[in-house]
């Protein structure tokens, strides 16, 4: 395919040769970081794809988009577009040994946006993962209580009832809004400072800080526990799940499989995005973490593993997840049907027993039939288990409100509360390292701060401007901008960067090139699989997903969902459209990521331009130079 | 005779007074609700004759012990309207004169006094012994003095802090330990990074450590 190929000059003189590769290998020369053993790089790749997207984002989509029918489009895509570009990642750092900067500034000076995009999407879903952390953080510090503090509304002022906004909503509502959040009713309204927060904040960065101190040193030692304390609190939560009644029912409605959703468009877009995002592709973490590799690593190998790792893991954990939902579910079910008949019996004087769950819709019939205007007049809830089963279960909704009441009904719930606090707090720290060396390495390669500078203090530099940035999301509107960094700056960019990497790659790096490297760092050179996946099926993928991505969020006007107490529909959220001084934030988060790519390309181009004459002449002074004292020595020999 | 048929109108008619005193929806009566299974399931006691006569001597209680002066007695408390629901209504007349009833606000405190005495006699709850009309009062809340969450806070903090000043001393030891190496063994380092790179061509040879000068500061 050498027609496809863009010409590209002086590639061997900015990549390191075999040789070189050779040498540094067998001395141990150089300066860069390594790992102490293969089992520190597994974990940590396993850390960084393994995230909260895995317990709050899969569950869902499994659930609304077929249940176990869903698997079949998810595990295509994994095969097709996961694992091709896991594999090409790994493969590029591995071969080049650069962050994310250095390696596409050496496979051409004009592809360095790619590099500073990935960058700046690393900085800003790095500012809202780590208030995610101390939301975390406050609920895990609240946990050490023997009543959970979200298990009962607190009473109000002069002490004559409960808190009016808890009891028109319910105890976890109110705690999650009003107290850990102080959520203000709309975006424009910023709510100050909430004390608290600032303190957990701190705190979560802090403690990324210790972690993040020395590189790789510091984070290779961390992910021993922050990688695998999260499977054993998932089998201690599963065992504890199958013992609780209803948790059947949640599996069973996880996984029943509704074979029309593979019909639906949405559901292959949406399998297609969470296998590109639960594999934290083009942020630029894992270019860097394998760079750190040894050069005959054998990283097709660790792409498989990984891909199958996360995959199974996100299995295992909605598997995990339904059995709690299912138990809330069904006590609430068995709570509404009590509350039922217990007004039944109390307007009708019936005796206790008369009424059971069993015979709760007879008995309800034959009163309606005898006496429909006191029936209608007591206004009895309908009970659904399916509406039950499939509320708020995405996002911070399932792990504050859902999964934190399903924890209060369970017996010694303050123990189930700190375990669960602590898994979610392991998974996103573990992902937090890939972020933050998406970061700090670029930084590092760009020259942004100076060379004597020590690590410690370039990581204390950028964690101390992160947590001054992050606290725009500890205001009292923290939440909605939140999501507004999430659904925006975490979304399309990421497609451009992984687009414009497999094209970077394939086509001007050169796939001839990429297959000899593999060739030599593993061999053997990528199967029949590999090279139609790498140059047509993940490309096309990547840009089908992004155009419907594209179209969908242009056409839609955004909205946001706001907690607003004096709102009609209360307690459901209320939808509200964005200010218009949103959308100049909202170009920024999307924009200049990808639009990064396209114009540092433009300006090393135009400074090529200027300043192309000079560097003419002084290339030829130099061959001329160069190229003298070989003569002289050569003379020097023969005689 | 006709002292004697006096006799028996009262002996009629007080009853049936008393029930025109307490009826549904008697504007001094309140209505009391018991719910036995949900309190106590397996074993919950039947409820007859007798309970009800132990209801009107807690009630007697409930009364004496709030107004204290006067002697509330069993047929004080009157009952009627019973369900199979395990509700009734009741009233409360006054010991000097039973026409008439003691006012709702005033029962209201005695009961509100000695709810808890009365709870426990019947082996109930506020939710399961219903008074309609009188809400239980709310439990006052437990407010500790130091939020707890603090305290948890704290300690994390203390521990990162602990950290944090760990990762920098034994970051400043070992860059000192580096300076001091250094200086020790510079010179064998000079010479062992010379290996053979004269006039722009790579000689792989081995280097001959005899041309060295180890003695370039003579000991004494």
């Amino acid at each position: 395919m050498r027609c496809l190929q863009v010409s590209n000059q002086d590639l061997e003189e900015r990549i390191p040769s075999y040789e070189e590769l050779e040498k540094l290998e067998n001395e141990e020369a150089g300066d860069r970081p390594k790992w102490d053993n293969k089992a520190q790089y597994m974990l940590t790749i396993v850390g960084f794809c393994v995230g909260l997207g895995n317990v709050w984002r899969f569950p869902y989509l499994c659930q609304s988009h077929g249940g176990g029918a869903f698997m079949i489009p998810f595990l295509i895509l994994l095969v097709l577009e996961g694992v091709p570009l896991l594999h090409l990642e790994f493969a590029i750092g591995q071969r080049l040994r650069k962050g994310s900067v250095g390696v596409w500034s050496a496979i051409h000076p004009y592809l360095t946006g790619i590099g500073i995009g990935s960058m700046c999407v690393s900085f800003l879903v790095s500012l809202y993962y780590n208030t995610i952390m101390a939301w975390v953080m406050w609920y895990f510090f609240n946990s050490f209580q023997e009543t959970l503090p979200w298990s009962q509304c607190p009473v109000n002022a002069n002490m004559t009832g409960l808190v009016s906004e808890c009891e028109r909503s319910s105890p976890v509502d109110y705690y999650w809004y009003r107290e850990t959040l102080n959520t203000t009713p709309d975006i424009d309204n910023t709510g100050g400072l909430q004390w608290w927060m600032v303190l957990c904040h701190v705190s979560a960065w802090a403690l990324l800080f210790i972690c993040i101190s020395r590189g790789i040193e510091t984070t290779g030692k961390a992910v021993y526990i922050t990688s695998t304390l999260p499977y054993a609190v998932l089998t201690i939560f599963l065992i504890r799940g199958l013992t609780l009644k209803g948790s059947l029912n949640g599996v069973k409605f996880l996984f029943t499989p509704d074979m029309n959703e593979l019909m639906n468009p949405t559901t292959w877009l949406d399998a297609g995005a969470q296998v590109f995002y639960s594999f934290s592709l083009a942020f630029g973490g894992l270019l860097s973490f394998s760079s750190y590799n040894s050069v005959h690593n054998n990283c097709e190998q660790d792409a498989v593993i990984i891909s199958i790792v996360n995959g199974a893991t996100a299995v295992y954990a909605a598997t995990v997840i339904y059995t709690i939902i299912g138990f809330r579910a069904t006590e609430k079910f068995d709570d509404c049907i009590s509350g039922n008949i217990l007004t039944l019996l109390n307007t009708f004087d019936l005796p206790e027993g008369n009424v059971t769950e069993n015979n709760y819709d007879q008995v309800l019939h034959s009163l309606n039939g005898t006496y429909p205007e006191v029936i209608q007049g007591l206004n009895l809830k309908t009970c659904d288990l399916n509406s039950f089963l499939s509320e708020g279960v995405e996002g911070t909704g399932l792990a504050f409100i859902v999964f934190t009441e399903a924890i209060t009904k369970m017996p010694v719930s303050p123990v189930w509360s700190v375990l669960f606090f602590i898994m979610l707090f392991c998974l996103g720290l573990s992902s937090m390292f890939g972020n933050i060396e998406g970061v700090l390495v670029p930084l590092q390669d760009l020259g942004v701060f100076p060379k004597s500078w020590p690590k410690e203090a370039i990581a204390g530099t950028t964690c101390v401007l992160c947590c001054l940035v992050g606290l725009i999301f500890v205001q009292g509107s923290g939440n909605y901008w939140l999501s507004l960094f999430d659904s925006y700056g975490g979304s399309i960019p990421l497609l451009i960067i992984a687009f414009c990497e497999m094209v970077g790659v394939v086509y001007l790096y050169g796939i001839d090139r990429f297959n000899d490297d593999i060739e030599f760092m593993i061999g053997h050179k990528p199967n029949l699989f590999w090279q139609i996946t790498w140059r047509f099926v993940s490309p096309a993928i990547m840009f089908v997903i992004f155009v419907f991505y594209f179209i969908t969020k242009v056409q839609e006007t955004p909205m946001y969902k706001a907690w607003n107490p004096e709102s009609e529909n209360f307690p459901t959220l209320e939808e509200k459209e964005y200010p218009s001084w949103i959308f100049a934030i909202i170009f920024i988060l999307a924009g200049i990521p990808g639009l990064s790519v396209p114009l540092t390309a433009i300006y090393k181009c135009l400074r090529n331009r200027c300043c192309k004459k000079d560097n003419e002449f002084k290339q030829d002074d130099l061959n001329t130079i160069a190229k003298q004292p070989l003569k002289l020595t050569l003379i020097d020999t023969l005689l | 005779m006709l002292v004697w048929i006096l006799f028996l109108l009262c002996q009629v008619g007080a009853p049936a007074l008393a029930q025109d005193l307490c009826q549904r929806d008697a504007p001094n009566g309140y209505k009391v609700r018991i719910s036995l299974k949900t309190a106590l399931g397996e074993d919950a006691y039947e409820w007859n004759q007798s309970e009800m006569f132990f209801f009107q001597a807690t009630m007697a209680f409930a009364m004496r012990r709030h107004f204290q002066m006067e002697t509330y007695n069993v047929d004080n408390i009157i009952l009627c309207v019973q369900t199979s629901r395990v509700s009734f209504w009741f009233v409360v007349t006054s010991p000097d004169n039973t026409t008439m009833l003691i006012p709702k606000a005033d029962v209201e405190k005695a009961v509100r006094m000695s709810r808890h005495r009365i709870n426990n006699a019947f082996l109930l709850s506020d939710r399961t012994l219903e008074f309609l009309g009188i809400y239980p009062t709310l439990a006052a809340p437990v407010n500790p003095d130091t939020p707890p969450w603090l305290i948890v806070f704290g300690v994390v903090i203390g521990a990162v802090c602990v950290g944090i000043i760990a990762l920098l001393i034994s970051s400043l030891l070992q860059k000192r330990r580096k300076e001091k190496g250094m200086t020790e063994d510079g010179q064998d380092e000079e010479d062992m990074q010379v290996k053979g790179v004269e006039n722009g061509i790579n000689l792989d040879g081995t280097y001959n450590r005899g041309f060295t000068d180890d003695d370039r500061f003579t000991k004494l």
